[in-house]
């Protein structure tokens, strides 16, 4: 067999995998953007926010401290306790749903029925507020999660290929344990919002507001909610980004690789941001390894990201999953 | 009654404002945004040791310094946001820490007559002094590091490195582009091979380029990376088991910070630097009891002794010692921009004047002159060591290839001259 095509085949099992983790950051925006229109630009930010939190509970790191060593001339900095990884996370979907209530009562619940650009902005104000917030409270240190995932080249896979191959493919450890959590989680994602009641009453909330409102479905709890898995979705990828390069503010940025899963997926549809996510990492991937390395001087996956989206937009808006907007005069 | 309250606030801003006989000193730091892991032991280092002098020495000469603190992001519209916004306090000297915001600033700073000072960073060919009369970049630049990089591999391999191939993992910015030229130029003189492996901002994705040097095994690997680039790089490269000892980065590249997300497997990875590392020095000792103790610090003292808290203190023990040269020059404490220029390009590191200072060996020895604004190029090499958890010096200071370099600087340099009009001169 070439040599080329193996290398291929490597590259688009990598490709998948990082279409997957992708495909998590996304996911918190289809999420938001089913049950309430909005566009969360905050996105990227509550995955760093959830990662910071988890690592400052892990470690036992004093909230504020340097506002309050500052304040108080006091040298405080850890509790000098260490959470188990599980207790932590845990404790961390505590704080996502106190926050996603205090973004909802504060300001979500005052800007119903508003437009969506308005919307929109709010999401940009709430972005730069929760990341000088998440700076105040934990520091602007890189920190070292470690929730026990594993990292580096599968050995069996390695083995496997080679015997194959004669050359042995590289996979992630930390990416195959990615691909099941994101497996499982947009598995319960569907299940929740086919057959649950609370997952019924967010879709009939996404249909229409004010037809929920008038069936006594309460706007105020299915947004809280909504934010509340958003958030979750947030701490599932900010562990595994944050896992990969250590916790740090430019955590934040991953929100920029969900953009193109979102625009081929379509905004509003939870399978659609895996296949999403899936496609742009194996496009992104295969073109660099066989034309832009080669030819185009590499550095080339951002922005074909983009290409392979805008190429779908203009045969299909809506995404591939998308719901068609029909309107009728 | 008008007139009253004019006076009255005139009189207040000259009450709070700083006294202009002060030596000014404006820290464009960046504490907060992706980078500010980075930025904050700089500017703690920055500005301690200039707190330091404050409070021990009653400033420079007797002239106290005032020193002025402007986040940046590490954004370059901010960064020359901060310059336009400082340069009326009387600055002597800016140190942007970016090579990005020193770009814009060379022409202002030309124009306004204020010395830049980018060290180990900006632009490499500002080292002609006779065409860049105000901007400086000692003790070394990007193309000293590429061939101080190269100069390490062909020690490690006997001074041949004819038919072996190396590999450029870099930001796919005009910083990280900086050393392609001359290890282009290093290639054809000692018949290495290169292969260029950009990343694209901010670098949380590497894949493509890692499976690359997985399929090629390049026999070295060297990095101009910054921020997030680094610590996904170091990962990777642990992850497909890549020879820790043959990945070298440039001083950008070589912080606690890049090898923390890796930990213990990061061990052995290498960095340049042009400064030495730790914290067993005497000038710390009296930053601890005159800045940390005394509540003055200006971060939580926490910083002290990482590569880029000595960084940024080394930063600002130049711009003191510029400052000491002007005012013995100019016979006057209170300098200004023009004068400290005279004094930065005047400037000569001696290991006595180190020593004298509480940083024996801190740094290379190096001289400043007109046609040589960037010193002798002289840099080392550190290693991580992970189970101490510190980068250690491997090798003392050596210089780099100035054979290869001194024609590139004098090319590029002139090539910006007949470009801007300039005529150079000294």
């Amino acid at each position: 067999m070439p040599e080329q095509f193996i290398w291929g085949i490597e590259v688009f099992l990598n490709g998948l995998m990082a279409g997957v983790l992708y495909a998590l950051v996304a996911l918190g925006f289809v999420l938001i953007y089913k049950a309430s229109g909005i566009f969360n630009y905050a996105q990227g930010v509550m995955a760093l926010f959830a990662a910071l939190t988890l690592v400052g509970i892990m470690e036992g790191q004093v909230p504020f401290s340097h506002l309050i060593n500052a304040t108080f001339g006091t040298e405080i900095h850890h509790f000098g306790w260490h959470v188990p990884a599980f207790a932590a996370i845990l404790l961390t979907m505590v704080v996502m749903i106190a926050l996603a209530w205090v973004v909802n009562t504060l300001i979500f619940k005052h800007l119903v029925n508003q437009e969506p650009i308005i919307l929109f902005m709010a999401t940009i104000g709430l972005a730069y507020f929760l990341e000088g917030f998440g700076d105040m409270m934990w520091g602007s240190d890189i920190k070292t999660l470690n929730v026990g995932l594993p990292q580096g080249i599968n050995p069996v896979i390695d083995e496997v290929t080679y015997n194959i191959f004669d050359y042995g493919f590289f996979i992630d450890n930390l990416d195959i344990v990615a691909t099941v959590i994101a497996a499982a989680l947009v598995f319960t994602l569907i299940v929740f919002a086919q057959y649950t009641k609370q997952g019924r009453a967010m879709r009939a909330v996404a249909d229409d507001h004010q037809a929920a409102l008038s069936v006594g479905i309460s706007l105020n709890f299915i947004w809280v909610m909504v934010w509340s898995l958003a958030g979750f979705v947030a701490l599932v990828a900010g562990i595994m980004w944050g896992t990969k390069s250590g916790v740090q503010f430019s955590l934040s940025l991953i929100a920029l690789k969900a953009l193109p899963v979102l625009m081929l997926g379509g905004f509003t549809s939870i399978p659609g941001a895996i296949v999403g996510g899936l496609l742009i990492g194996v496009g992104e991937k295969l073109f660099e390894f066989a034309i832009g390395a080669p030819y185009l001087g590499g550095a080339t996956e951002i922005w074909f990201a983009y290409v392979l989206a805008l190429i779908f937009l203009v045969f299909r808006p809506q995404g591939l999953f998308g719901e068609k907007i029909i309107e009728r005069v | 009654m008008r007139r009253k309250i004019l006076g009255a606030a005139v009189a207040a801003l000259m009450a709070t404002g700083p006294a202009l006989a002060d030596l000014t000193i404006v820290d464009t730091s960046y504490r907060t945004g992706p980078y500010a892991a980075n930025g904050i032991p700089f500017s703690d280092g920055y500005q301690d040791y200039f707190t330091l002098l404050n409070e021990r020495d009653g400033g420079i000469g007797g002239e106290m310094i005032n020193l002025i603190e402007c986040e940046t992001g590490y954004n370059t519209e901010k960064g020359v946001e901060c310059y336009e916004a400082t340069k009326g306090e009387g600055a002597l000297v800016y140190q942007p820490l970016s090579t990005g915001i020193t770009y814009q600033l060379i022409p202002k700073a030309t124009a306004d007559g204020i010395p830049l000072h980018t060290m180990g960073y900006g632009r490499t060919s500002a080292k002609a002094g006779e065409v860049f009369k105000w901007v400086f970049n000692y003790p070394a630049n990007y193309w000293d590091g590429a061939s101080l990089a190269v100069k390490h591999i062909l020690d490690q391999n006997g001074g041949d490195i004819s038919g072996k191939t190396v590999a450029l993992v870099y930001h796919n910015s005009a910083y990280g582009k900086e050393p392609i030229r001359t290890l282009e130029s290093l290639a054809e003189k000692h018949g290495y091979n290169l292969t260029l492996l950009p990343v694209d901002h901010p670098g949380q994705e590497q894949k493509s380029q890692w499976l690359q040097i997985r399929r090629e095994s390049p026999d070295y690997v060297l990095m101009w990376g910054w921020g997030v680039m680094n610590q996904v790089a170091i990962q990777e490269a642990v992850n497909i088991r890549y020879p820790m000892e043959n990945f070298i980065g440039i001083w950008w590249s070589g912080s606690e910070n890049d090898v923390k997300a890796a930990g213990e497997r990061a061990n052995g990875y290498k960095a340049l630097t042009f400064h030495n590392l730790g914290s067993d020095y005497p000038v710390y000792d009296d930053i601890q009891t005159h800045v940390v103790d005394a509540g003055k610090a200006a971060g939580a003292g926490d910083q002290i002794g990482t590569v880029l808290y000595n960084r940024g203190m080394y930063a600002a023990m130049l711009a003191a010692e510029a400052i000491k040269t002007a005012q013995e020059m100019h016979g006057t404490a209170a300098i200004n921009a023009a004068q400290m220029r005279d004094g930065m390009e005047n400037l000569e590191m001696t290991e006595a004047k180190m020593a004298a200072l509480g940083l024996p060996n801190f740094g290379p020895e190096f001289t400043v002159s007109c046609e040589n604004h960037g010193g002798n190029g002289f840099g080392a090499v550190s290693q991580w060591n992970a189970e101490a958890g510190e980068f250690e010096l491997i090798t003392d200071y050596y210089q780099s290839d100035q054979e290869i370099l001194a024609p590139l600087v004098e090319e590029d340099s002139q090539a910006f001259a007949a470009e801007n009009g300039i005529t150079p001169g000294c």
